[in-house]
């Protein structure tokens, strides 16, 4: 069987089940947020981007309106756009493949094909993590939203500290090296700057127009952010580079390389 | 029902993201500036949204047991523990905060 003993596979496979695990938390947070189940499931199942998804929930808990949150979800899934260019150019999808490849985009699905250098592999790689993800997370989903309509006082379990803890954790692989955080820190002082003056979700909003200016206007890796939130990788660099010796992978194959 | 309408707004918008990606000609890829802003964007928003969650309440400010789940999720990154577990220490640490008396 070429695809138990395949690389890819077995590294899509276990990114699936440590990624559809969180799922839970999803589930949780979003019915205690005010979304009803199938609302709940109608973002894993359809929109299915871990950080939009999470942002669209977070901006409604905060008191924050639906085109507040559509427009926060829809900014932070532009970097799936740039993966789906990478990965048309590695895979070449045609027909209903190319359909079914981009709403299996994300920062997973395409670190774990990226990663790869053989051709079939990084083929097995991305339909194998994009899969494997989508049913686990889905799955997960549904088990987070069942326990968390059960939950009574979201505040007593404190889940709102959930939300803060999975927003952290999202950004957290994203801050190699001094550029990144000194983005993080701007946007996050002009949040905390907005909140006062503009109505909830808002300054979310500004923040984000804060990065796209510096993202505009300054010069620096052209993949700065665009890494997964589950490293595919992570583990296989172990104790040779440590975590941020992992990151050579995803870049080797960033968009530059892709559009060669 | 308003809400069920930007949410499927933010569906079709999240998929109109992805197909662009295969079907806008790989020239533009070449262009970098596309692919900075949309990487700076996702840390911007991101910080962002810890921020705002950790003490925005409404349209002020609050330092909370929030501000005890953000600390304690911190140091769960920092000690490289899975992404459920940072979010498992975030929970218990606003739970046991508001139990001891600091909302």
């Amino acid at each position: 069987m070429k695809l138990l003993t395949s690389p890819a596979v077995r590294v899509g496979l276990s990114i699936s089940i440590a990624t559809g695990l969180y799922g839970v938390s999803f589930g949780a947070l979003s019915v205690t947020s005010g979304l009803d189940f199938w609302q709940t499931m109608a973002l894993s199942l359809l929109l299915f981007s871990g950080g939009s998804q999470f942002a669209f929930i977070g901006v409604v808990a905060g008191g924050g309106s639906g085109v507040a949150a559509m427009s926060a979800a829809t900014l932070l899934g532009m970097r799936n756009g740039i993966y789906g260019m990478q990965l048309n150019a590695l895979l070449h999808p045609t027909g209903w493949r190319k359909y079914v490849a981009a709403q299996l985009t994300i920062d997973e699905s395409t670190a774990t094909s990226t990663g790869q250098t053989d051709p079939d592999e990084q083929l097995r790689g991305f339909w194998a993590a994009g899969i494997g993800i989508y049913v686990l997370w889905n799955l997960f989903t549904a088990v987070g939203a069942l326990a968390g309509a059960g939950l009574g006082d979201p505040k007593q379990w404190g889940l709102d500290g959930a939300a803060v803890a999975a927003f952290l954790a999202l950004l957290w692989p994203r801050l190699k090296g001094r550029e990144p955080v000194a983005i993080a820190v701007a946007c996050a002082l002009a949040t905390v700057l907005a909140v006062p003056f503009v109505p909830a979700g808002v300054p979310i909003l500004i923040a984000a127009l804060v990065a796209a200016v510096i993202g505009w206007f300054s010069h620096g890796r052209s993949d700065e952010g665009l890494e997964p939130d589950v490293d595919p990788y992570a583990e296989h660099h172990h104790g040779s580079h440590g975590h941020h010796g992992s990151h050579g992978h995803h870049g080797s194959a960033g968009p530059t390389k892709a559009g060669a | 029902m308003s809400l069920w309408i930007w949410l499927l707004l933010a569906c079709a918008l999240a998929y109109a993201w992805k197909l662009a990606g295969y079907f806008v000609p790989a020239r533009l890829l070449k262009n970098p500036r596309m692919s900075r802003v949309a990487g700076t964007m996702t840390i911007g928003l991101l910080a962002s949204l810890t921020v705002v969650n950790a003490v925005a309440s409404g349209q002020s400010l609050a330092a909370d047991a929030r501000l005890g789940a953000l600390a304690a999720a911190a140091v769960a990154l920092v000690l490289r523990a899975p992404f459920l577990v940072v979010v498992l220490a975030g929970a218990g640490t606003a739970a046991v905060l508001r139990l001891i008396g600091w909302n």
